[in-house]
């Protein structure tokens, strides 16, 4: 579904992203995960189309994205919860879930899945009319990927989704994107500084280092790698 | 109390012509943070397009009230065009350079657009025709209120109703605020932030335009240089509101204006610019983020 072929993304005259190939079946979840300034978070914006790689192809399902716009991407089925969450704070919930809805034409389908977000994540709508701002950090997360789903993707971008979270609205939010991916078959690439939980949800996983891709297996394998433990699960 | 209700009507009509202008300054600031110091010859090319039109219509025998019309809506559409192509060719290849590049380029563009005025026009003050019919009912009023001064204020409250409309309800409205709170993440969400940009830069010119005509079928004469000074006033309005902040903008013109006029009734009109500096310089050390401004001035 999704393919990076030789990706190489630069900043200036740093290279963010040497040679990275990722391949993502439709259906699956899979994890990128790395030390911080891997180049975790360049790998989903040049997918998304807001980095620009120097060379190397993005393909997904056999449309190149480095043609597009970022809006065409939306439009082609890509949806992205960036790092950090980036919730509008002055637009109300409601707001930033319709923006998640900017490019969809069907109002039907819309206010299904606006129910559908209500149901995964109740809260939101008793804040819906709250400015996104004032919401708690567990609670802007679950926004932030409600107003992705709300594009109703085929594949959703997630970037650090536990950042800064209690353990146990971790739990909560990973058992969710497990929950969407069964139910709705949408496809997740999942990148994480919490490589356990991530390894644990995801199908397939890879392992980035300095912007190189290192190691890549079923997240099995990956759990029991003695390099894997030693560096990211703290064995 | 005949001569402060007097007072209370001019800066009235200031405060709307400053609020006319100082929404584009604060729709342009609120996305891309940029000063748009040629926002003010946005106003005077619209003033002279209904000038030209006016003219032609007159000519053509068309009564006042129409040419009035017709004059300003072409002018809002020819200053639009303005506005998108100036944003085209002078701001969007500088947006993602230093902020300084973009000011200098704001300047140059203010400095081009009136010395092309002077040049294809003429640099003497020309004699703009009283657009806006007489209407009897305003002899009854106590204080002096003219025709023009009750068109102006009557037709800045129908656009901030129907722009506030626009921002809060429409499909662009809530664009344009996401863009100004996070352009990229906007971008993630689909939306086009090239086009948000343009859309800004049309309805701000726009709005300028009808405050140009409007200002000028009250004063009666025109010159290349009058979107100068109004420019420069109604920025300071718009920072006295708290830049970026619509709401703010509208409130910054009508202090603004009433602090001028009634500086002007009942001290010295010599000092009329003075207490429009005043002000600011009192905002900026009190509150430096405008009246209604944002603490990190966002937006929108
Ligand atoms: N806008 C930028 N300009 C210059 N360099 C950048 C920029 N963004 C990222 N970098 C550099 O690119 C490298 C990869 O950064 P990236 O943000 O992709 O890492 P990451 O794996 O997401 O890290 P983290 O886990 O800390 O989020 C880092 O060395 C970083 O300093
Ligand atoms: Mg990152």
């Amino acid at each position: 579904m999704l393919e990076l072929k030789m990706v190489n993304t630069f900043y200036g005259s740093i290279q963010a992203l040497k040679d990275v190939s990722i391949s993502v079946t439709k259906g699956e979840i899979i994890t990128l995960i790395g030390a911080n300034g891997a180049g975790k978070t360049t790998t989903l914006m040049s997918v998304s189309g807001i980095v620009r790689p120097a060379s190397g192809s993005i393909l997904f399902e056999d449309r190149d994205l480095n043609d597009l716009e970022p809006d065409q991407i939306v439009a082609a089925g890509v949806s992205h919860v960036p790092e950090g969450r980036r919730i509008f704070p002055y637009l109300t919930v409601q707001e930033n879930l319709d923006l998640g809805a900017y490019l969809r034409r069907d109002s039907a389908g819309v206010r299904k899945d606006l129910e559908y977000v209500f149901e995964l994540f109740p809260i939101l709508s008793q804040r819906r009319h709250q400015a996104g701002g004032t919401l708690s950090g567990g609670e802007q997360q679950m926004l932030a990927i409600s107003r992705s789903l709300m594009a109703r993707p085929r594949l959703l971008l997630l970037d650090e989704p536990s950042l800064g979270l209690a353990p146990l609205i971790v739990q909560q939010i990973f058992e969710i994107l497990v929950q969407i991916n069964r139910q709705n078959g949408t496809t997740i690439f999942l990148v994480e500084q919490n490589a356990y939980m991530a390894l644990r949800v995801a199908h397939r996983g890879y392992v980035m280092e300095n912007g190189s891709i290192v190691l890549t297996d079923d997240t099995r394998v990956l759990l029991e790698n003695e390099q894997v433990k030693e560096a990211y699960l703290g064995v | 109390m005949n001569y402060f209700l007097g007072l209370f009507v001019s800066g009235l009509t200031r405060g709307s012509i400053y609020a006319l202008l100082a929404l584009g300054y604060t729709m342009v600031y609120g996305i891309i943070e940029l000063i748009n110091f040629a926002h003010g010859e946005i106003y005077m090319i619209g003033a002279f397009t209904a000038l030209i039109l006016a003219s032609v219509l007159s000519i053509a025998g068309l009564d006042a009230l129409s040419i009035l019309v017709i004059a300003s809506l072409v002018a809002m559409i020819y200053s639009a065009a303005y506005g998108y192509t100036m944003e085209k060719i002078a701001y969007k290849p500088v947006r993602h350079s230093q902020r300084l590049s973009a000011l200098i380029s704001a300047i140059g563009m203010s400095l081009f657009l009136q010395n092309y005025v002077r040049l294809a026009q003429t640099s003497n003050f020309l004699p703009f025709p009283a657009l806006i019919p007489r209407f009897t009912f305003l002899d009854l009023l106590p204080f002096r209120a003219s025709s023009a001064q009750f068109v102006i204020f009557v037709t800045t409250a129908v656009v901030m109703i129907l722009l506030t409309f626009l921002i809060k309800f429409t499909r662009i409205g809530k664009s344009m605020r996401a863009a100004s709170q996070d352009k990229t993440m906007a971008m993630l969400l689909g939306v086009n932030v090239n086009r948000v940009i343009s859309v800004t830069f049309l309805i701000g010119s726009a709005t300028a335009a009808l405050g140009g005509v409007l200002i000028s079928s009250f004063t009666g004469q025109i010159n290349f240089f009058i979107g100068f000074m109004a420019g420069i006033k109604a920025f300071v309005a718009a920072v006295l509101g708290g830049i970026g902040s619509i709401p703010g903008a509208v409130l910054g013109s009508f202090v603004l204006g009433w602090t001028e006029s009634f500086g002007a009734g009942y001290i010295s009109s010599d000092y009329e610019d003075v207490f429009a500096f005043a002000i600011l310089v009192l905002i900026l050390i009190f509150k430096p983020s405008g009246l209604l401004g944002r603490p990190e001035n966002k937006k929108v």
